[in-house]
C-alpha cells in the first residue's frame, strides 16, 4: 500500500491549491465519475476559527470563523486522501480528497497538467487584481521644502 | 496516523450520533438503568460504548484524558482523527477513559467551581462486567431505589458530599451503558 | 391573578406570508439574485460576515436577502447559522504581512517602502450622487500597473527600528474564545479584541470618536491600513502538517500614538490594533482606537472615567445582536408582569389618596 508522506512539501502545496481552487473549476476540470473510494469521513461542513495576532506580530487572538467542508476517503488501492477546503461544498471536498490520494499513485503524472491549470488560473487573478491596486500607487511630487527659503 | 484509525466511526454521523446521544441522555437521567448503543468501533482496548460516548460527545473544546492501558497511540490518533479532542493530563481533562483502577485516584479530576459548575470532568469507567445489581442507588431520575454493579462505593458517596460540585460517571461494557451523575445518592447494597 | 393564554398562530403563520410578500416587493420589479447582493452590495456582505464572525460571503449574501437589508437582522441570521457548525479546529494566526493587497495606505510616512496604493476607495469621491448609476450600465475596466513582486512589510516595523515604538512581541499564548467560554473580566488584550472585531460597527465607531473628542484621548494616527487577501492556514492532525485551507479577504489597522511615558514606560510611540474581516475599514480604524484607550491599565496611564476606558461598558455593550435581543424582547408580551405594575400603581395612589383626606380631616 502506498504511504502517505506527511514532510512530502509537495503534498501540501496541491491540498492548498485544491483549497483555493473555485469548486465549479475543479469540477470541470476534474469531473465526475470519480474513482471507487470508500468515505471514511464523509464530507462534513464546519467552521474553523481564523486567528490573527495582535499587531500583526505579537500574542495571537480569535478574529472569527470561516465555513470549511472536509472530507477524509480510502481508494480501492488502499490510498487515503484527506481535504479540508474553503466554503460548504460537499463535491468540493469531496473532488479534492480523491485528488490528494490519486497524487499519491502512479496517476499523480496524468493529474499534473490540472494542478498546474489551477495554480496558472490563481496567479493570473492574483496578478490583474494587483496591477489594478498598483495603478492607483501615488506618486509624490515635491512642491516645496520648507527648509529652502 | 495509521489507515485503521481513521476507520470506525459512525458510519452516517447524523443519526447514528442523535441515536447515541438519545442512550447515553436516558442512561444519565435514569441512573441504575442499562442502555446498549451501537455503531462505533474504535480501536481496543475502547469498548464500543465508550466510542460511541467519544464520537458524539467528544470535540476539540472537550480535552480528554486517557489513562492507564488506554493510552496507546492507536487511540489517541482515533479521537484525534474522529473528535479532534485535546489529549491532556488528568486534572484538565473534560472526559476521561480507563478502567476503574487506573482512573484512580478520582481527587485528580475537576470537579467543576461555584460559578460553573459545568466546569468538571466526566468519568468513562470501562467495566468487566455490568448489572442492574449492587450498590443501592436513590435521588433524581429513579423512582425509589435502583441497583448498579459499582467497581466501589466510597468514592461515590464522598463525590455525592460535593455537590452540586463533583464529577459525573458513564460504566460501560462493550455496547452497554450506564449513567451516575453527581447528584445520585449511593448506598452500600 | 395570572392567566395563562394561548394563541396567535393563525396571525403569526399569516404575518410571516405578509413578510414573505413584502420581501419579493413588486414582483413587476426583477427578483434580487443572491450572486447580485454578494458582488454589488459587497461592503454590507463585509459588514455581516464581521458583525456575523463567520467568513462566507455566499451566506452573507444570502441573510441580507432574507432579512430585507436590516444587516443586524442578517448578523442574527449568521450568528443562528454559526451555531450549528461543528467546529473543526482553529487555524495558525494568519500572516498579513504577506498580504495580497489591494490598498494599502499610511498617513504618518509619505515615502513608504511598498508606496501608497490607494485602491478601491470612496476617499477621494465627491459624495455627489452619480445619478449613472440609476441606469444600468457596463463600467470600463479599471486601469492597470505592473506590480512589484512579494509581500511588503509592515510600516511600524520601521519606527521599531529605532526602539521609537513599542514592539509587539511574538508570543503563542492560545486565546480565549468568548464564543466558548463567557467573557470574564477583566479581559486580557485578545479577549478585548475578539469582541470588538465583531462588535456593532455603529457602537465601536462612536467609542473611537468619542476618544478623538476627548474622552480618553490617545493622539493616534493611521500608522498603516491595508486591505487584501490572505491565506488561511491550519496544522491537520491527520497529517502532522498544516495546509491552506483557504483565503479571506482582511482589512488591518495599525495606529501609532502620541505617548508621554509613564512611571513604567519609556517616552515613545505606542499602537493600537484592528483587524477585521472583508473591507471595512472604518470599522478596522475604530477597533484600533478603542483597543488603545482599553490598554491605559498596562501602559499605566490615568482611568479619565471616559466610556471608552471602561472594559466592562465596552465589551458588555458591544455585540448588536445581544443588544437588540434584549431591547426587542420588551415589545413581546409581557401582560403578567404589566398586571402586576398596574396594581403596585393604583395600591400607591389609593395609599396616597387615603394619606390626604387623612390630613384634610385632621
Amino acid at each position: 500500500m502506498p504511504s502517505s508522506h506527511p514532510q512530502d512539501p509537495d503534498r501540501k502545496s496541491w491540498m492548498s491549491l485544491l483549497a483555493r481552487a473555485p469548486a465549479d473549476r475543479l469540477a470541470s476540470l476534474f469531473p465526475d465519475p470519480l474513482p471507487d473510494h470508500t468515505l471514511l469521513r464523509a464530507p462534513e461542513i464546519g467552521s474553523v476559527m481564523v486567528q490573527g495576532r495582535i499587531g500583526g506580530t505579537g500574542a495571537p487572538f480569535n478574529l472569527g470563523e470561516m465555513t470549511v467542508t472536509r472530507c477524509s476517503l480510502r481508494l480501492t488501492d488502499g490510498t487515503v486522501g484527506h481535504a479540508y477546503v474553503q466554503g460548504r461544498d460537499r463535491t468540493h471536498a469531496l473532488r479534492a480528497a480523491t485528488m490528494d490520494a490519486l497524487m499519491q499513485t502512479d496517476a499523480a503524472p496524468a493529474l499534473r497538467p490540472t494542478l498546474d491549470t489551477l495554480a496558472a488560473e490563481e496567479t493570473a487573478r492574483r496578478t490583474t487584481r494587483a496591477a489594478k491596486a498598483a495603478a492607483t500607487k501615488v506618486d509624490f511630487f515635491t512642491m516645496v521644502r520648507g527648509e529652502d527659503k | 496516523m495509521t489507515p485503521d484509525t481513521l476507520t470506525g466511526g459512525f458510519a452516517t454521523p447524523p443519526t447514528d450520533s442523535a441515536r447515541a446521544f438519545r442512550a447515553i441522555l436516558d442512561a444519565l437521567a435514569r441512573p441504575g438503568t442499562i442502555r446498549t448503543v451501537d455503531g462505533a468501533e474504535p480501536p481496543a482496548p475502547l469498548s464500543s460504548a465508550a466510542g460511541a460516548v467519544a464520537l458524539t460527545l467528544l470535540d476539540g473544546t472537550t480535552p480528554v484524558h486517557l489513562a492507564g492501558d488506554h493510552d496507546t497511540q492507536d487511540l489517541r490518533d482515533w479521537l484525534t482523527f474522529h473528535t479532534g479532542a485535546p489529549l491532556v493530563a488528568a486534572a484538565e481533562a473534560a472526559f476521561a477513559f480507563g478502567t476503574w483502577d487506573a482512573l484512580l485516584p478520582l481527587d485528580r479530576f475537576a470537579i467543576g467551581t461555584p460559578e460553573y459548575p459545568d466546569r468538571a470532568a466526566t468519568l468513562v469507567i470501562e467495566m468487566p462486567n455490568l448489572h442492574p445489581e449492587g450498590a443501592t442507588l436513590r435521588g433524581p431520575g429513579i423512582k425509589g431505589s435502583a441497583y448498579l454493579s459499582l467497581p466501589a462505593t466510597a468514592p461515590f458517596i464522598a463525590n455525592r458530599s460535593l455537590f452540586p460540585l463533583g464529577f459525573d460517571a458513564f460504566l460501560t461494557c462493550g455496547n452497554r451503558i450506564a449513567g451516575l451523575p453527581r447528584s445520585t445518592i449511593v448506598r452500600d447494597a | 391573578m395570572y392567566v395563562a393564554v394561548k394563541g396567535g398562530e393563525r396571525a403569526i403563520d399569516n404575518a410571516h406570508a405578509f413578510l414573505a410578500e413584502e420581501r419579493r416587493g413588486d414582483p413587476a420589479i426583477a427578483v434580487l439574485t443572491v450572486p447580485q447582493i454578494r458582488e454589488q452590495l459587497r461592503l454590507a456582505v463585509n459588514r455581516v460576515m464581521a458583525e456575523g464572525s463567520l467568513y462566507d460571503p455566499d451566506l452573507a449574501a444570502l441573510a441580507i436577502k432574507q432579512a430585507r437589508g436590516d444587516l443586524i437582522e442578517a448578523v442574527f441570521l449568521i450568528r443562528a447559522y454559526r451555531t450549528t457548525l461543528p467546529r473543526h479546529g482553529f487555524s495558525s494566526p494568519v500572516e498579513t504581512a504577506q498580504m495580497h493587497m489591494t490598498r494599502r495606505i499610511s498617513a504618518t510616512f509619505k515615502d513608504a517602502p511598498g508606496g501608497q496604493i490607494l485602491g478601491p476607495t470612496f476617499d477621494y469621491t465627491h459624495r455627489l450622487l452619480d445619478f449613472r448609476l440609476a441606469a444600468d450600465g457596463d463600467v470600463p475596466p479599471a486601469p492597470t500597473a505592473p506590480a512589484t513582486q512579494g509581500p511588503v512589510p509592515h510600516i511600524t516595523g520601521f519606527l521599531n527600528r529605532d526602539g521609537l515604538i513599542e514592539t509587539a512581541d511574538r508570543d503563542d499564548t492560545p486565546p480565549p474564545d468568548l464564543t466558548r467560554e463567557p467573557i470574564e473580566l477583566p479581559a486580557d488584550r485578545a479577549l478585548r479584541l475578539q469582541a470588538i472585531t465583531r462588535g456593532d460597527e455603529g457602537f465601536i465607531l462612536s467609542l473611537a470618536y468619542s476618544t478623538q473628542r476627548g474622552y480618553g484621548r490617545t493622539h493616534a494616527f493611521v500608522g498603516e491600513l491595508r486591505i487584501g487577501m490572505v491565506e488561511v492556514e491550519m496544522d491537520i492532525p491527520e497529517l502532522g502538517f498544516a495546509i491552506c485551507i483557504g483565503e479571506v479577504e482582511l482589512t488591518e489597522c495599525e495606529t501609532v500614538n502620541q505617548f508621554k511615558g509613564s512611571k513604567t514606560e519609556p517616552p515613545q510611540f505606542t499602537r493600537g490594533y484592528g483587524l477585521t474581516f472583508g473591507q471595512t475599514e472604518r470599522k478596522a480604524i475604530a477597533m484600533s482606537l478603542v483597543d488603545r484607550a482599553l490598554r491605559w491599565k498596562e501602559l499605566g496611564e490615568d482611568f479619565t472615567g471616559a466610556p471608552a476606558q471602561d472594559e466592562e461598558f465596552v465589551l458588555m455593550h458591544a455585540d448588536n445582536v445581544q443588544a437588540t435581543g434584549f431591547l426587542e424582547h420588551i415589545k413581546l408580551p409581557h401582560y403578567v408582569d404589566f398586571q402586576s405594575e398596574l396594581e403596585l400603581i393604583r395600591k400607591l395612589r389609593a395609599e396616597a389618596a387615603a394619606a390626604s383626606q387623612k390630613e384634610a380631616a385632621e
